[in-house]
């Protein structure tokens, strides 16, 4: 096995100025441990790719950001709250200011896609009047307002990954987990999903982690912003955000951090098992 | 679960319209299959019984036994385990299919308690549902016990309803009514247990629906045993 050729900003940032921190995370199933002291932090409005062979743990990091799993051990803390302790009616709490794309998709299927992706305001209470612009609004933003009276096994893999999206910003969240947002589909579809995520960070500012197994949907992420006033992507950083790098790629090996960096560092790496992901 | 579903009930939020689509599945969905059972049941007791008492020439006493039988024992164990062959394998499996997809963790990561929106519902409206639709097994076996008595015993409508409704005590009604609650929750819960213990897919689904039933139906003939020894020692002691 390849030694680990980096692992910057190992130590922990100051809490406050993290959104998401991992210390220290382990968990594992019947087979044995998954995550092996996972240690990461992403800063307000940073996207973290998470790149990693199947199985490495990535779902369960997401699942563990979001107080889906506990961790065996270390500590979470998201939006300023230690996840660790908390119960699951205080999780529930929780993961209203959270987004979660899952990787099918995981819309409601007996539910039609106006009902799915209203469907947070709806347990909330919202009033129609209310509910119905705002299910607009995001169809709109996804770009499938015409889908809303359709149901989900009606739509095809790519709409149906949109209309989770649709569902997960729904409340505007300031954090979105995507688990293999492009998994299994074709490299346009995987584009426009992309696209809306480059739209979610530069209009809305989220901060974002991203599991996926697709190096060029990290690269694509970093060299790519949208100009809210043109409405287009254009290659390059954000003019306000060019000194401030957005997008890092942590590459999970064995549950652990094998590499942290800028897509620019990992594309000098002379690391092997990093050339791997770079074919 | 069976608790946690209950104490649900009493505090917020509470999902009012899922626990109506589930009585309309469960209890208006079952409906055919109680009726069409409890009025061949009703009459078949009849047959059976009635060629007995022919022999000692008290065919009147047929309404007694077909009444005591169908609202102490028959009504609510049979409507029990019909519900739970059609509605806990039906809990089970779109639970089950929910769990595989990952909608019910969808559902956790929007903030919902699956055991709220799913589990609550189911239950309650088992509970309100199977003692419904024991009360209609019951009369209309009496129905179709009446139609074999008038036809096959030669015994008058009139002797058979008067007979049939003397007989019954308010303990044989509470008896019957509170095995048909006590099968209720069992189908339901059971059926929710299944269906959110799935492992293994698809696969794992058929595995639990198939579970559902055969589990939710001994502990039926089970509970059954027991409810019907509590209720002889209390209208013993009372």
């Amino acid at each position: 096995m390849d030694s680990p050729p980096r692992i910057p900003n190992a130590a922990l940032q100051p809490q406050s100025a993290a959104t998401i921190t991992f210390d220290d995370v382990w968990i594992g199933f019947e087979e044995g441990p998954i995550l092996r002291g996972l240690t990461f932090s992403a800063k307000p409005g940073e996207t973290l790719v998470l790149l990693g062979e199947t199985g490495t743990g990535k779902t369960l990091a997401l699942k563990i950001a979001a107080g889906l799993l506990s961790p065996d051990r270390g500590a979470v803390h998201a939006l300023g709250q230690d996840l660790s302790g908390k119960s699951e009616q205080e999780l529930l709490q929780f993961r209203r200011q959270i987004g979660f794309v899952f990787q099918e998709g995981a819309l409601f299927d007996s539910l039609t896609v106006g009902e799915n992706v209203a469907y947070r305001l709806i347990e909330d209470g919202a009033p129609e009047e209310v509910v119905t612009p705002s299910v607009q609004e995001v169809l709109r933003f996804v770009e499938l307002e015409h889908t809303s009276d359709m149901l989900p096994s009606e739509l095809s893999g790519g709409m149906r990954r949109r209309v989770s999206i649709a569902r997960a910003l729904i409340t505007r969240p300031p954090i979105v987990l995507y688990d293999s947002p492009t998994a299994g589909l074709d490299p346009i579809t995987s584009q426009t999903i992309i696209t809306l995520i480059l739209r979610l960070r530069d209009v809305y500012g989220v901060t974002a982690l991203m599991a996926t197994h697709r190096l060029q949907d990290g690269f694509a992420l970093a060299n790519f912003h949208f100009d809210p006033e043109t409405r287009t992507v254009r290659r390059g950083a954000a003019a306000d955000r060019a000194q401030q790098p957005i997008t890092r790629f942590l590459v999970l090996r064995d549950g652990q951090i094998y590499f942290e960096g800028s897509p620019e560092e990992m594309l000098k790496s002379k690391d092997s098992y990093l050339q791997r992901f770079l074919i | 679960m069976s608790l946690q579903s209950l104490t649900n009930l009493f505090t917020p939020p509470r999902y009012g319209q899922d626990t109506l689509d589930q009585m309309d599945d469960i209890g208006v969905g079952s409906l055919p299959i109680v009726l069409l059972s409890g009025f061949f049941i009703g009459a078949v007791m009849v047959l059976q019984t009635g060629a007995q008492f022919q022999r000692f020439g008290q065919v009147s006493l047929t309404g007694d036994i077909v009444s005591l039988a169908l609202v102490r024992e028959l009504g609510p164990t049979i409507t029990g385990l019909l519900v739970a062959g059609r509605c806990s394998s039906g809990i089970a499996s779109e639970l089950g299919s929910m769990l595989v997809t990952e909608q019910v963790d969808a559902m956790r990561a929007m903030g919902t308690d699956p055991s709220r929106k799913l589990n609550s519902p189911r239950v309650l409206a088992a509970l309100i549902t199977v003692p419904l639709l024991t009360t209609i097994s019951v009369f209309v076996g009496l129905v179709g016990g009446m139609v074999a008595s008038v036809f096959s015993l030669r015994l008058s409508a009139t002797t058979f309803w008067q007979r049939a409704i003397a007989i019954l005590e308010f303990s044989d009604l509470m008896q019957g009514f509170i095995k048909s609650l006590v099968f209720g929750l069992i189908l339901s819960t059971v059926g929710c247990y299944q269906g959110l213990s799935v492992r293994g897919g698809t696969q794992g689904v058929g595995r639990a629906t198939t579970q559902a039933v055969v589990v939710s139906s001994v502990m039926i003939i089970i509970a059954d045993t027991f409810l019907t020894k509590l209720a002889l020692y209390l209208a013993d002691k009372l």
